[in-house]
């Protein structure tokens, strides 16, 4: 076997195992469809009802946002799972096997994007459920998700990282809540990024979590007539400027990760 | 010829601790090494570095003739490794982890399944193969590690406290497993903290502690190496064995160890029989009851013990650690009837 086609097997491998896991484990799989529906319905009626967005029902508005947000949280799922391997010696197993080097990470960030894709269809069937429509065409709904699930699998090499740096799965909960929670408020994903004060603003403007979410909403057709366009590039162009982040950040922290689990020794 | 497994000053430091201090380890094609030492003496770190989990801060190693540090990947196909804790998924089933190890090994599809289902068999694990591992027991989970580390059936084998864990049946049942692969040229690195297992599989045997190997040679060497016989004695009377560990220190050429709990004293001495003798009159002019006594030869227990200092761990009297090395005369007057 090249070297080559031994990557795409070994991770082919490792992805299916962890899918098993997902599917096989009765507490993930309630997580998997339980916190989408409640994500949608919280945020929707709660929220939903009392914030009033210009031109358009602030359901609508939100959806995109919850989806950004849930993808972000699923991502955790990455580093929770590398973690839970460090600690059972189960890295270590992999890292003495004749295996490719990147595909327990790849495997590994591969199968969270089919965890965070069951749960951007359940979440998509309850949206509609309570009123949220897809008014574009079909073909940019489906780019929509695709940059959901692409802008998630980028946030998942972070956490791989951190978790191969702190294999604790009580510290990446933590430390991804802490990061996530203010990635995810401080942006244009539940109130409009303009109505946000002075700096949190410029921060929202700029957060890669608005531009995915500001590019769901076009692509979903949620954005209606008459609304301003944005005033900032980051905005204006989400599509470009979310996929900058995206390849930047895979570059970044995929040969970053890589490179440690080589050297992740359990203790 | 270079031995199948090589090391040469093997250096690991975490910070103050110095894990390995210059470690040399040589193991010819088709034999078995025990390495034997108490806890924190390197053995985990010494199979770490070996099976390239770990890189050493100094020294070279090559395993079936690939330099570790330069051809790591090569290393990985001629290797198996069992940790010393089981690392198995406890989600998938035995069969759905073997056969994961099988795939990762590039055995192809048919190879890797035939290999997964021989395995659960020889390893008594076929009822429960298609179970998942999260309803075993730990030394189901054990057996099922042993056999990730043989799926590929890799020339060389690191074994890292293989039988910890295991009750008496399936340890021998697995000292069978491991000799039978031996037999068919496989080379063995095996730590251990039992001297029993040590003895009964390994061609040589290196005793290490704090980070290097103390003493090195095949079991029969290592036993002359602490000289003659011992005098085993057990008596009835709990209350007399401070009285009889000083009859026996006249005969005895070293330190008389006394094991309170059994009421057993055990004499290390130069003559043979005619001392053994000597001993038992002594024993009989002090009023001393003797339950059982003997004259044999020194095991590999008592060779660590003369070199550490310390006994190494036995399952059986591991739990009256505390007992034995209190002062007998205290740890007596409370416990036993008088
Ligand atoms: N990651 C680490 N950080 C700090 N110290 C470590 C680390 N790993 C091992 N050590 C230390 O190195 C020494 C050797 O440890 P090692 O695990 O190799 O011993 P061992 O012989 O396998 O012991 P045991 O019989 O308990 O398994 C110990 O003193 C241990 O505390
Ligand atoms: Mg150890």
């Amino acid at each position: 076997m090249n070297a080559v086609t031994a990557v795409f097997a070994d991770t082919s491998v490792i992805a299916k195992r962890n899918v098993i896991k997902i599917v096989r484990v009765p507490e993930v799989m309630v997580f998997v469809l339980m916190s989408p529906i409640m994500f949608v319905l919280l945020f929707g009626y709660v929220f939903g009802n009392a914030i009033a967005v210009e031109g358009t029902s602030y359901r609508e508005f939100l959806i995109a946002g919850i989806f950004a947000q849930s993808v972000m949280f699923g991502a955790t799922f990455t580093g929770a799972g590398i973690a839970e391997d460090m600690q059972k010696g189960i890295m270590d197993r992999f890292r003495s096997l004749p295996m490719s080097r990147s595909a327990v990470l790849a495997g590994r960030t591969i199968s969270d994007v089919v965890y965070n894709l069951l749960s951007l269809i359940i979440m998509a069937i309850t949206g509609l459920a309570v009123g949220w429509r897809i008014r574009g065409s079909f073909l940019e709904a489906i780019l929509g998700f695709v940059l959901l699930l692409v802008f998630a699998y980028a946030v998942s090499w972070v956490m791989a990282y951190i978790a191969l740096l702190v294999p604790s799965v009580e510290v990446i909960n933590n430390a991804s809540f802490m990061v996530i929670f203010p990635l995810t408020f401080i942006a244009n994903t539940f109130v409009p990024a303009e109505d946000l004060p002075g700096p949190l603003k410029t921060f929202a403007e700029w957060n890669p979590v608005s531009s995915v979410t500001q590019a769901a909403r076009e692509l979903f057709g949620n954005i209606p007539p008459g609304v301003p366009a944005p005033d900032v590039w980051s905005l204006q162009h989400p599509i470009i400027y979310t996929m900058i982040w995206v390849v930047i950040t895979i570059a970044v922290f995929a040969p970053l990760s890589v490179n440690r689990y080589k050297r992740a020794n359990r203790r | 010829m270079t031995a199948t497994i090589s090391a040469t000053g093997l250096v690991k430091r975490y910070g103050e601790v110095t894990a390995l201090d210059g470690l040399d380890l040589s193991v010819p094609e088709g034999t078995v090494l025990g390495l034997l030492g108490p806890n924190g003496a390197g053995k985990t770190t010494a199979v770490s570095i070996l099976t390239t989990l770990l890189e050493p801060d100094e020294g070279q190693a090559t395993i079936a003739g690939v330099d570790l540090r330069t051809r790591p990947d090569e290393v990985r196909r001629r290797i198996g490794l069992s940790g010393q804790y089981a690392a198995v998924d406890e989600v998938l089933t035995g069969y759905e982890n073997l056969d994961m190890i099988g795939r990762l090994y590039h055995l192809g599809k048919a190879r890797s399944k035939t290999r997964s289902r021989e395995l659960l068999e020889r390893f008594d694990l076929v009822d429960a193969g298609d179970r998942p591992v999260k309803t075993y027991s730990g030394g189901m989970r054990r057996r099922l590690d042993l056999a990730g580390a043989l799926v590929a059936e890799p020339p060389v084998l690191f074994l890292d406290e293989p039988t910890t864990g295991l009750d008496p049946r399936s340890r021998i049942d697995l000292w069978a497993v491991i000799r039978e692969l031996v037999a068919k040229g496989s080379t063995l690195l095996l730590t251990t903290q039992y001297m029993e297992e040590a003895d009964q599989l390994a061609d040589e045997i290196v005793v290490i502690d704090h980070g290097t190997a103390i003493a090195r040679g095949t079991s029969d060497q290592l036993k002359s190496q602490v000289g003659g016989d011992r005098i085993d004695v057990s008596i009835d009377d709990a209350d007399q064995l401070g009285r009889a560990r000083a009859v026996l220190e006249r005969v005895a050429v070293g330190d008389v160890e006394v094991d309170a709990p059994v009421r057993r004293l055990l004499a290390p001495i130069s003559g043979g029989a005619g001392t053994l003798t000597t001993a038992l009159r002594a024993l009989d002019d002090a009023g001393i009851a003797i339950s059982d006594v003997g004259l044999r030869r020194p095991t590999l227990d008592d060779v660590f013990l003369t070199l550490t200092g310390r006994r190494a761990e036995h399952e059986e009297t591991s739990e009256d650690d505390a007992g034995r090395e209190s002062d007998p005369r205290e740890s007596t007057s409370s416990g036993a009837p008088s």
